[in-house]
């Protein structure tokens, strides 16, 4: 079975409509002709036995590893960490691809009389994950073996006393990362690779560090010099973590590190549309988008974030591998590209992007202004390989509707960022200097992330420092249909309608201005040459 | 300058020296007649002496700005020179002077009566007391003082010049002319003192009436409504105040409807009419001066000033400004009048003028041993001296007066047959009406088309357009109020009886705006409207007769012509840019000034704070304790089956607990709290994370922790006091220094049901708060707290900084009474349905499906309590 790849169609007069998501929603929008639309490759055949690919990868590891089998001893220390509820997204259908791998793990360990295990949720400064996110994540066998008996654990970045330092990179950066991990004899990491960013040295070096050594790569001076975060050779944050993640291994932490990648089939069935090119659009995909969009048009907002957040995608295993580290990511990266990568020939004026509920800070939750902002400006203008799609000085288009909105449980900072920081300062080595400390020190928050299911205090600045890059490359930013306050608050432009976003565009990059649209989710990677 | 020769050297007492007209007197005297001594009457204030506001309410007022900045070094010497302060209370006999009181008093050449209670709507007994009795008292003083330390043969004799208002005319149409009401008038045919005994024996009636069992309960009902569940003791203060100041309406509305009957618009010129009577009968009996001196000065309505001391000066926001500013910011849609009527307004610097003049006027003649021009002949009517009446037996025939004061009664008798008068007294009016008259309509049109071209502007920085009046009758506009009142005080009542206010928004405070704004139009409509509606023409033939016999230097330095304004000038140019300049309105679309309740919360977030309450419930998040056991009990339940009958059991007790928590919250949460007993106080406490995230966290004001944090920040002490159960509040121990809040007891891990102490709530929170900040050696004057409803009011009550966030109709009115700083806080959107919850954890928890079982099945047997 072959797939297509990705696909650059210029847009000529008797193309139909595209389709842009638009939060909780998505329409169809005329794009001017000759604008480019880059449609992501379509989805991988999955792989038909993942349980045997998964042991199979596990017992021929890749790299200076010895297999997992030889690695486990009846008394030895292993402990487990695996990807947090940021990732995949949309959240996927059971089983939960961690939860096959993992049960893969604990079998060998069981065969091996492994006895003290250990499972770590590799949070970072993210949200705790409830029990049925880790039911789900992990499934009810596991967490009934686990859970009760405090050997599921949470990472927490706060927790001094489960923090153990383990040296400085030669750039003089602190490492400090979870102390059962780093105590262990055996560290399996077990990611997630939804896009080329994930997995990595940054694994352990961000997934299960202290806030103290994450200042080191999460910082504006890092993420400007990120071009892209998505290319992580031409990534400083990927370099920190690299030099780290060798320090880490240096220090005698025996990491083993599993990497997955999924296929792009991310919406079940009845949204097929989603994924399907417009033009080929059936019948049937034609009746279902109408379906679907006069449906939503008519359900109250709250309404339509339920049943968004209720979908579970069909992603499936493409690859799994195994072993060393930096084999293994080189790997991955592989089957990542073959999936998503896309070329595209030179830069335009204007990029367009549509975005869609979620991103990987508001699963079960809102997109806030900031998350729209770090979704926009920090992931899909970061979806690059080379040279960014837009010139120096284009505008950005982003169609959301940006209500003035935050989630006091998960994102009560963000609240206090957007009200107290974002009306002194929008630039981020400003706020990096003058606020993020008070923030990330805040007792109040520090409470919030340790015991409740809220983001560390510091993370609505990481998320801003995550839009830098843009910040700087960008000559303007204009938000479709984005409501006034939040937008202006952020710095950015309103415009009701495309058209009249494509006519503000033309006051910074001048008349016909050349257009392309980034056609996703489904995710993909342009490679511009 | 012959007014300034004749009074130099001159000792004149001025009474009411801290009024408006008062303080424009003194101004005028110490800047233009340098060589006169000043002595002010000066009632002491309840924490201040008399000297103490002299500096206060009069020497401080930009009245003296002027003089001051032209005196510089000079000005306190000036003043302690000539200016000095007596002790003395006209509402008292003798005016309640001691000996060197009454001796001073006695070396005084001229004594300006200007003390009067000025307000329309005064008591009728206090209006009586200053206004109809205050004249004669004046005048039984001096004679006192006369009589103990001056030979009676003594030829320099005291001037009085009494301060009365043009209005004592009565609601009469066409000239009133200078001089006293004559025979055919009511006032002179009423027998004042009968009217001083009426009005006395109504204020011990309506004090009677007001103690009736009905009524004090009436009164108890009424502030029970008002304040919610706030506590017995704010109950009964409130309760007590009803009652004070329905007696203080009882009297008011006495005054009012007396004065109308009697056809004077209100109990202002009806007891000045009266006064002006009891002063000249009280004269005519003094025997020993041949030629009583009385002056009797009737000015119309006194507004801010014409060019002294400097154009547009005026004190108080009295009778015209508040309806100016009302009218500008578009509130009062109609006001009666009659366009073609006539405004008799003058200027207050020509009202001080002309007294000076008059003053100097009376001197010169007196010296020259002349009848002042056109003496009037005083009334026909005898009556006895208060000093003699008060030795004199009672004797009745149309029923005597007392006047009770300082402990003894004087009574005063009338005797049947008429007395020769041997009084004789001057009026003047010092008003613009006959000679320059100023229209209503016109008045309007020039008021109307200022703020046309000066609008104010409203909170969104829009001018606001002034509305058109029509000049419909005063009936019609009274009725279109009360209409709108009425169904605003419906409006309140219904949303103060409704179980939760919080889904309400800030509709409880809107409401109280509004009604606060008709109740005042209307106010303005009752008390002011026949002002717009006077037909009578105020005569100044004697005030111009004297005018046009001064020299041109007196003309100069002491205007008082009121020919010599032009009204439109006036008005727009001087009048109402003071106006609006003094009551602090909004004039530019961008006047970012600091509004007060931002100056508010700078005081409530200043560092010189020392700690901030918080209450729970409501204030800070929207729930309640019912929610969270619903919350608990539902988690720890076994089957869809025991929830349902759990909220079977609730749904049957709501009612009683509804009335229980309107009557009192301590009880309400009593009877709540048995809910617990036996259930397991460790399954429990495995549920307060979730609890906290899914119920209360999740139902916060983001506005409201932000606050607490800016507390913190600011170094305050913060404090969370609740009626919440202790161990659902532990979460909250992050975000305070002290968590209060109600404690159960546990026997061998499960829950009694039975509170260890009574819970913080009402009262009981006040004390635990004072006892707390006690502890903490903190000022409660020093503490902020936030609360969100009536039962909040003891805490509210006790501390220097109270906060009523989102609150509920009786705290809304009570904050806007005291006028405590307000805050909406809005919630955030709650999202927490999104995160998946565990299906039930119910075979975790048998036991505490067990106790609540138990429970139930009691309840059942044993009805609900």
């Amino acid at each position: 079975m072959t797939t297509r790849p990705g696909f650059v169609l210029e847009i000529d007069r008797s193309s139909p409509p595209m389709l842009f998501w638009k939060g909780e929603g998505f329409g169809l929008e005329h794009l001017p002709p000759s604008s480019r639309v880059i449609y992501p490759p379509e989805p991988l055949p999955p792989l038909s036995n993942p349980r045997a690919a998964i042991r199979r990868a596990l017992e021929e590891p890749l790299g200076d590893c010895k297999p997992l089998s030889a690695l486990l001893k009846p008394d030895m220390k292993l402990t487990i960490a695996f990807d947090d509820i940021s990732l995949p997204l949309p959240p996927m259908r059971s089983p939960d691809i961690r939860q096959l791998v993992i049960e893969t793990v604990l079998e060998m360990a069981a065969e091996a009389g492994v006895d003290d295990v250990v499972l770590i949720a590799a949070l970072a400064v993210h949200r705790r994950m409830t029990e049925a996110e880790l039911r789900h994540a992990l499934g009810s066998r596991v967490y009934d073996s686990f859970a009760p008996y405090g050997l599921l654990m949470q990472h927490d970045a706060c927790d001094e006393d489960n923090i153990v330092l383990l040296g400085h990179t030669e750039a003089g950066e602190a490492v400090e990362i979870n102390k059962r991990a780093a105590t262990s004899d055996l560290l399996v990491y077990v990611n997630i690779n939804l896009v080329s960013m994930d997995g990595g040295h940054k694994s352990v070096a961000t997934g299960l560090s202290s806030y103290r050594s994450l200042r080191y790569h999460h910082n504006p001076a890092t993420l400007a010099n990120s071009r892209s975060f998505m290319d992580h050779h031409h990534s400083e944050l990927h370099h920190s973590n690299w030099r780290m993640g060798r320090l880490i291994a240096k220090s005698g932490v025996s990491v083993f590190q599993i990497e997955t990648t999924l296929n792009t089939n991310t919406f079940p069935e009845q949204f097929g549309f989603l994924q399907r090119r417009e033009w080929e659009w059936s019948v049937k995909d034609r009746a279902a988008y109408l379906a679907t969009s006069s449906l939503l048009a008519r359900t109250p907002l709250q309404l339509r974030r339920r049943l968004f957040h209720s979908i579970r995608s069909p992603h499936a295993l493409a690859s799994v591998q195994a072993g060393e580290v930096e084999a293994v990511h080189e790997r991955t990266i592989h089957h990542i590209h073959r999936q998503q990568l896309v070329r595209v020939e030179g830069q335009s004026d204007v990029l367009a992007v549509g975005l869609p509920y979620i991103s990987p800070y508001n699963v079960n939750s809102i997109l806030n202004p900031i998350l729209v902002a770090s979704l926009g400006l920090g992931y899909f203008f970061n979806m690059y390989k080379g040279k960014p799609l837009v010139r120096p000085g284009g505008v950005m288009i982003i169609h959301h509707p940006t209500p003035y909105e935050f989630d006091i449980v998960q994102h009560p900072s963000y609240i206090d960022f957007f009200e107290q920081v974002l009306t002194e300062t929008k630039d981020p080595v400003e706020m990096s200097e003058k606020y993020e400390e008070a923030f990330a020190m805040d007792p109040w928050y520090t409470h919030l992330y340790r015991t409740g299911h809220a983001y560390h205090g510091v993370h609505p600045f990481y998320m801003w420092y995550w839009c830098t890059h843009a910040l700087e490359h960008l000559g303007a930013v204009i938000i479709v249909g984005g409501d006034k306050r939040a937008v202006h608050r952020m710095g950015f432009k309103v415009a009701s309608t495309f058209n009249d976003a494509l006519e503000m565009a033309t006051d910074v990059v001048g008349a016909d201005p050349s257009v392309t649209y980034l056609h996703t989710p489904p995710l993909l990677l342009a490679e511009v040459q | 300058m012959v007014i300034t020769q004749t009074l130099a050297g001159k000792r004149i007492c001025i009474t009411g020296a801290t009024g408006f007209l008062g303080t424009a007197i003194v101004e005028r005297l110490l800047r233009s007649v340098p060589h006169c001594e000043i002595v002010v009457l000066i009632r002491k204030g309840r924490r201040s002496s008399a000297e103490e506001r002299l500096q206060r309410d009069l020497l401080r007022n930009n009245c003296f700005d002027r003089l001051r900045s032209e005196l510089s070094n000079d000005f306190e010497e000036v003043v302690s020179r000539r200016l000095s302060v007596l002790s003395g209370d006209v509402t008292k006999d003798t005016l309640g002077l001691d000996e060197d009181g009454l001796q001073t008093l006695s070396s005084c050449d001229v004594v300006i009566h200007s003390a009067a209670t000025v307000s329309f709507d005064a008591p009728l007994d206090s209006a009586v007391e200053v206004n109809l009795l205050g004249p004669a008292r004046v005048r039984d003083a001096m004679m006192k003082a006369r009589s103990l330390f001056k030979d009676a043969s003594a030829s320099s004799q005291a001037e009085m010049i009494s301060v009365s208002t043009a209005y004592v005319t009565g609601n009469r149409k066409g000239d009133a002319r200078e001089e006293l009401s004559g025979e055919d008038t009511l006032a002179s045919q009423l027998n004042w003192q009968e009217e001083v005994a009426a009005a006395r024996r109504l204020r011990s009636d309506a004090d009677a009436e007001s103690r009736r069992p009905e009524r004090l309960r009436a009164f108890f009902n009424q502030a029970h409504l008002e304040l919610g569940a706030a506590g017995t003791q704010l109950i009964a203060k409130r309760a007590e105040s009803l009652r004070s100041q329905w007696v203080k309406d009882q009297m008011v509305e006495a005054g009012r409807a007396r004065a109308q009957m009697l056809g004077w618009p209100d109990a202002y010129a009806y007891t000045k009419a009266l006064g002006e009577r009891a002063l000249v009968d009280f004269s005519a009996l003094d025997s020993a001066s041949p030629i009583p001196s009385i002056t009797i000065v009737r000015p119309s309505i006194i507004e801010s000033a014409f060019k002294e001391p400097f154009p547009g000066w005026i004190r108080g926001f009295r009778m015209a400004e508040p309806i100016i500013i009302s009218y500008a910011k578009g509130l009062l849609k109609e006001f009666p009048g009659v366009p073609e009527g006539i405004v008799d307004v003058i200027p207050v610097d020509l009202v001080a003028a002309a007294i000076i003049a008059i003053a100097a006027e009376r001197l010169r003649s007196s010296l020259e041993q002349v009848p002042p021009p056109r003496k009037e002949d005083a009334s026909s009517r005898s009556t006895a001296p208060l000093a003699k009446a008060s030795t004199a037996p009672a004797s009745r025939k149309k029923g005597g007066s007392s006047l009770r004061t300082e402990g003894r009664t004087a009574s005063a008798t009338t005797e049947g047959s008429p007395q020769e008068p041997n009084a004789s007294c001057t009026v003047y009016h010092v008003s613009s009406g006959s000679t320059n008259p100023l229209r209503y309509g016109r008045l309007v049109e020039l008021v109307r088309s200022f703020f046309g071209e000066h609008p104010l502007y409203d909170t969104h920085g829009q001018p606001i357009m002034v509305p058109a009046w029509s000049f419909p009758g005063r009936g019609r506009v009274q009725r279109q109020l009360e209409r709108a009142s009425k169904i605003l005080s419906a409006g309140r009542e219904v949303l103060a009886r409704l179980p939760s206010h919080s889904h309400l928004g800030d509709l409880p405070v809107k409401l109280e705006n509004r009604s606060t704004e008709v109740s005042r139009a209307l106010e303005y409509v009752e008390l002011y409207g026949a002002y717009a509606e006077t037909e009578a023409r105020f005569r100044q033939d004697r005030l111009i007769e004297l005018w046009e016999s001064l020299t041109p230097e007196d003309r100069s330095e002491f205007l008082f012509d009121p020919r010599s304004i032009d009204w439109e000038m006036y008005v727009s140019s001087i009048h109402l840019p003071s106006v609006v300049l003094r009551s602090r309105v909004r004039t530019a679309p961008s006047s970012k000034r600091p509004s007060r309740s931002r100056s508010k919360l700078e005081g409530i977030l200043s560092p010189d704070r020392k700690a901030a309450v918080f209450d729970l419930e409501g204030t800070l998040v929207d729930t309640n304790v019912v929610e969270s056991y619903l919350w608990v009990a539902a988690r720890l339940l076994p089957s869809g089956l025991d929830r349902a009958r759990l909220l079977a059991r609730i749904g049957t007790s709501l009612p009683s607990w509804f009335l229980l928590d309107k009557r009192d919250r301590s009880d309400f949460l009593r009877s709540f709290y048995k809910l617990y007993e036996g259930a397991p106080l460790e399954r429990i406490a495995d549920q307060v994370g979730e609890l906290f995230v899914n119920v209360l966290l999740a139902k916060a004001y983001p506005e409201g922790l932000a606050r607490v944090r800016k507390h913190r920040h600011a170094g305050h002490k913060t404090v969370l006091v609740t009626g919440a159960l202790d161990l659902l509040t532990i979460p909250f121990r992050a975000l305070f220094d002290e968590v209060i809040a109600s404690s159960m007891s546990v026997t061998n891990g499960i829950l009694s049901g039975q509170l260890t102490s009574p819970p913080p709530i009402g009262e009981a929170r006040s004390i635990v708060i004072s006892e707390w900040a006690d502890a903490e050696g903190i000022d409660l004057d020093e503490v902020v707290a936030y609360g969100d409803s009536s039962s909040d009011l003891p805490l509210l009550s006790i501390v220097g900084y109270p906060v009523a966030v989102n609150p509920d109709v009786p705290l809304a009115s009570e904050a806007r009474r005291q006028g405590w700083h307000m805050e909406h806080w809005t919630k955030s959107s709650s999202v927490t349905h999104l995160l998946p919850r565990p299906r039930s954890s119910a075979k975790s928890a048998p036991e505490l499906a067990l106790g609540i079982a138990e429970l139930l099945s009691r309840s059942n047997k044993g009805g609900s309590r």
